[in-house]
């Protein structure tokens, strides 16, 4: 029992850096219609940088706090520099074009930081285990993560539901025209967005690195797992992004915390522990073929007719 | 001024051309130099470099020409590259091979073509059983053999029980099939898990500590090693359950690893303190000439192997169509090896050593490793049986 | 769309056919048959990206999971070639078949879906497959599975030649192409591009617009389904790698990158990624940041590919 307690709170922290991570792209998605795979790349900048800025102050908060704030910047920059010409573009323009800001940020990270990685450490209040219930063990540092991805969703479902830019944003996912009629300053409004998702990737990035590390290509699998989400939660839905996102969190961890003993009770042991690593990782793809199949755009589809 | 210009490409392009076989002894060396593993590679290639250098960059008196391909650690790139050195390049000798899904591609083409290959780093089982050829050889070891060293270290320590984890592809299996085969007490649990693409082991570690195992042996190279350590620490684990390694700490990873690393202990066929001569050399000008880069057992690895290489070149006076003469004088393992000495067994594998290595704080406060003891001598690999060379 | 004069295109698009041709006698002269082997590789890949062009360039279909055929396609022969079974005879037609099958399967699943939706679909499925092949231990897991002796022809043609396994794939190549050029320009071509820019309307005047999609689909996938059985022949190897998802990628960057909806664009952008690739590693390990921002600028100032920019020279 104390152990399904534990696997619950590992798929729940996991889940939650993942809605992070992918609130920014369904956002970005959503509103200016654009497929960035070089999401995943913010995801890794936001980790090299806090990284760095960690070491150089000596502080993790300070550092951190400085590495959101490059992210931030980096996203904007991006912005301006190339992805504002790809807008209303053909989305396999997009593909093509942040496929090569992929490559490209992978290798100016090698050119900058070397290929060797990086390492993040906790200062020590952070590496202790706690206890949260008698028996039950947990890593302080995953309860931070699960209490700082709680409140940046609650902030984000406050920006979005309750403030004048939120409504901005509301409409632009649903109808894009719409906003342009109203007179709004749609540049400025895209480019804010943009920082925006990409400070969200760069916080899942610095918050993933101390667990795993800081590695070139880092981006690139979650970036997949990301973009499973924003589709079975229905593109440009925050909500649905994060009721998504804690379902794959929990199948995946769930899957491989239990689907070992299920099949060992069917198969022989040797003939289990090689189906189950393949079947858990497959049971996202399943899951996601599962709901478009039933549902062709997703659990929350943003725009309704 | 264009003109100039392609007359200077022209100029280079004829100087980039081969010297006529016979001149030069060329060596093709095939690692991962992009991507996240490509430090791996790169330190390869500085040991390699730096044996040349101890050998004056000549093999019997015939200078050596190296050409570096990156595999991308890609099976059918490793492949490709393989067939461009074969084919194109037309080298004596093929190095390297960080991967064993890379080598088990590549091994059919420098095989058909005759060409040597030796394996500065991968040990896939059937390379030492039915793939095992008179034209490869192996400056590394065997999967299971370090792993299997590790399990006879935990039987001389007392432990009763264990709780294995490793990744899903085949020399994760190798690894802890590798402990099984030595290991006397009991195997509480065994966890694969998703290979590369997991990052996250909280599951599997939960499951560690739930089991009541007395130990967890561990198989993760490279950031994964990192990964691992980094959640076994802050899950507070190491303070409750001893970890084994094989292949999971090493001079790349330690620098990430740090503290977390400290007193845990792993097998290996190479550890920078041996305490011979050529290793002494080795470490010192690697240290000197790559500041602040430390040398690794993947370096030491392709140090051997130029060094074997060398062996066989001077064995022929610098005939390198003397195939048999070479093949001879390689199964000899007459060369000075970083990590005292080795023989072969029929299949090309070495028999060797295995020493127990530790992480501890430098006097200077730097984390290194440090060789504690000998596990076990003169080992040789399961699978030699196998092997259809005599 | 009409050249003024000369379409530029078609002169690249005959370029292309005679150097293709042309190329094992340049090999045997310079003596260089690493030409040849790299290009065996590159003619395969351009058969794989034509058939994604059908459906991506032609039928509006996005498939992100394309690379799944060539390992369909790679495995029926490395499993049969493993279990004994080395004729081209049959596992040939086994590979066609078995990816024809998997492609109506999850076809007809994905086809309810449209766009992005679609997109992530295909992907998922080719996923799984990734997985599966993993999971076969009994055939090599992850690592692969080598193949000791390549598809056997009685005789009729030896594929362990390098210069008769060239010819071959390039046999299915341009089979490949005018097989296009007959779907497209026939009546169930003009539908499935009708399809593409109006569904409702297609559907309105009573075409059964997913069977039409779906047997197009097919199509595609098991012409797929063959460069994979001649990929695996090349490599003498197959393994998971082929599937995952960055090698559907390079299929749509070779696709779009050659100039999609044309007939010879994917061939074109097959040659340019791959040589590109292999030229610039060859230059510089830091090849990637030179390729990449060369993909954004290739999206930003050439509209429809390097055909399409090729094309644009030609028209005044």
């Amino acid at each position: 029992m104390l152990l399904v307690v534990e696997q619950f709170l590992n798929g729940l922290q996991f889940g939650l850096l993942l809605f992070l991570l992918a609130a920014g792209l369904t956002l970005v998605f959503g509103i200016m219609d654009l497929v960035n795979l070089a999401h995943g790349s913010l995801y890794m900048m936001g980790a090299y940088f806090a990284a760095t800025f960690v070491a150089w102050s000596g502080n993790f908060i300070i550092g951190i706090l400085l590495a959101l704030g490059a992210t931030l910047l980096l996203g904007i920059v991006l912005e301006v520099v190339a992805l504002r010409h790809l807008y209303g573009r053909d989305h396999l323009d997009h593909v093509l074009a942040t496929f090569g800001l992929i490559l490209f940020f992978n290798d100016l990270v090698r050119l900058v930081w070397g290929p060797a990685g990086l390492a993040l450490p906790l200062p020590g209040w952070l590496t202790v285990p706690v206890q949260i219930i008698p028996g039950v063990f947990y890593p302080a540092y995953r309860l931070a993560i699960i209490s700082v991805a709680l409140a940046v969703a609650l902030m984000l479902y406050i920006v979005v539901m309750r403030t004048r830019l939120g409504m901005l944003i509301r409409a632009g996912a649903s109808n894009r025209e719409m906003i342009g009629a109203l007179g709004i300053n749609i540049k400025l409004l895209y480019t804010l967005v943009f920082g925006l998702g990409a400070a969200l990737a760069g916080l899942a990035g610095l918050m993933e690195a101390p667990i795993l590390t800081v590695q070139i290509g880092m981006g690139e699998n979650i970036l997949i797992l990301a973009f499973v989400i924003i589709v079975i939660g229905g593109i440009g839905s925050i909500r649905g992004a994060f009721v998504a996102a804690i379902l794959v969190g929990m199948i995946d961890t769930l899957g491989r915390a239990f689907l070992p003993d299920l099949l060992r009770g069917v198969l022989s042991s040797a003939a289990a522990s090689t189906a189950a690593p393949a079947l858990s990782s497959m049971l996202i793809y399943l899951l996601m073929a599962i709901v478009l199949v039933a549902r062709p755009e997703g659990l929350f589809p943003a725009s309704r007719r | 001024m264009r003109r100039a210009f392609w007359l200077a490409g022209a100029a280079a392009l004829a100087l980039a051309q081969p010297a006529a076989a016979g001149d030069t002894i060329k060596i093709g060396f095939v690692s991962t130099f992009s991507g996240p593993t490509a430090v791996i590679g790169k330190d390869m290639r500085n040991s390699f470099e730096l044996a040349l250098d101890h050998l004056g960059r000549k093999m019997a008196g015939k200078p050596v020409e190296v050409i570096y391909e990156d595999d991308q650690q890609k099976p059918d790139i490793g492949k490709q590259k393989t067939e461009k050195l074969v084919q194109s390049d037309h080298v004596d000798f093929i190095v390297g091979y960080i991967w064993s899904n890379v080598l088990l591609a590549s091994l059919k083409t420098a095989v058909d073509s005759q060409t040597f290959l030796i394996s500065a780093n991968a040990g896939p089982s059937q390379l030492a059983g039915e793939l095992c050829s008179p034209y490869v050889f192996s400056t590394s070891w065997q999967n299971d053999q370090t792993p299997a060293a590790m399990g006879l270290y935990m039987n001389q320590k007392g432990v009763k029980s264990v709780f294995l984890i490793g990744p899903n592809y085949a020399a994760g299996k190798d690894m802890l099939a590798g402990v099984k085969s030595t290991f006397k007490g009991q195997v509480l649990g065994e966890e694969y898990t998703v290979w590369p693409s997991q990052l996250d082991f909280s599951a599997e570690l939960t499951k560690a500590r739930n089991s009541k195992a007395e130990s967890i042996f561990v198989f993760y190279p490279g950031a994964a090693g990192v990964q691992f350590l980094n959640q076994y620490v802050q899950a507070g684990i190491k303070q409750q359950i001893p970890l084994y390694t094989a292949f999971t700490i090493d001079e790349l990873s330690l620098p990430l690893q740090k503290d977390n690393a400290l007193g845990v202990p792993g097998a290996q066929e190479w550890v920078h303190d041996l305490p011979n001569e050529q290793n002494k050399k080795f470490v010192e000008d690697y240290r000197k000439k790559y500041a602040p880069a430390r040398p690794t057992y993947y370096g030491a690895q392709a140090y051997d192997a130029a060094q074997l290489i060398n062996s066989a070149v001077v064995a022929v006076k610098g005939d390198t169509s003397k195939k048999d003469a070479m093949k001879a004088e390689m199964e000899k393992a007459d060369f000075k090896s970083l990590r005292g000495s080795f023989r072969y067994g029929n299949n090309h594998i070495p028999i060797q050593n295995f020493y127990l290595q530790d992480v501890v704080k430098d006097a200077d406060g730097q984390l290194s490793l440090k060789t504690v003891a000998t596990i076990v001598k003169d080992n040789q690999d399961n699978f030699h049986d196998k092997c259809p060379m005599k | 769309m009409k050249p003024s004069s000369v379409d530029y295109r078609n002169v690249v698009a005959a370029l292309v056919v005679v150097g293709l041709l042309a190329l094992p006698l340049f090999s045997q002269l310079t003596g260089n048959f690493f030409v040849l082997t790299l290009f065996t590789r590159i003619v395969i890949f351009s058969l794989a990206a034509v058939s994604l062009n059908l459906i991506m360039g032609y039928g509006g279909m996005m498939s992100f999971g394309h690379a799944a055929y060539l390992g369909i396609g790679g495995y029926a022969v490395g499993i049969l070639a493993a279990e004994g079974i080395g004729s081209g005879f049959i596992q040939w037609p086994v590979a066609l078949a078995a990816s024809a099958l998997f492609a109506l399967v999850i076809g007809a699943l994905s086809l309810r879906t449209r766009g992005v939706y679609f997109i992530m679909i295909t992907l998922a499925f080719a996923q799984m497959a990734y997985y599966v092949a993993s999971g076969l231990s009994r055939y090599g897991g992850d690592d692969g599975l080598t193949i000791y002796k390549r598809s056997g022809f009685a005789g009729l043609i030896n594929l362990s030649n390098r210069v008769e396994f060239y010819y071959l794939c390039l046999f299915c190549l341009f089979g490949g192409v005018f097989l296009v050029w007959r779907i497209v320009n026939s009546r169930f071509g003009l539908v499935v591009q009708g399809l593409r820019s109006n569904e409702q309307r297609m559907q309105a005047i009573g075409f059964p617009a997913k069977r039409y999609q779906l047997v197009c689909f097919v199509i595609s996938g098991t012409m797929c389904g063959l460069a994979g059985a001649l990929l695996a022949n090349n490599t003498d190897f197959i393994s998971p790698a082929v599937m995952y998802w960055t090698r559907s990628g390079d299929l749509m960057v070779m696709v779009i990158l050659g100039g999609m909806g044309s007939l010879f664009g994917p061939v074109v952008g097959a040659i340019v990624y791959l040589v590109l690739e292999e030229f610039l590693s060859q230059v510089t390990e830091y090849w990637a940041m030179i390729m990449g921002p060369l993909l954004l600028l290739i999206v930003l100032f050439g509209r429809g590919g390097i055909l399409g920019l090729i094309g644009s020279f030609s028209r005044d």
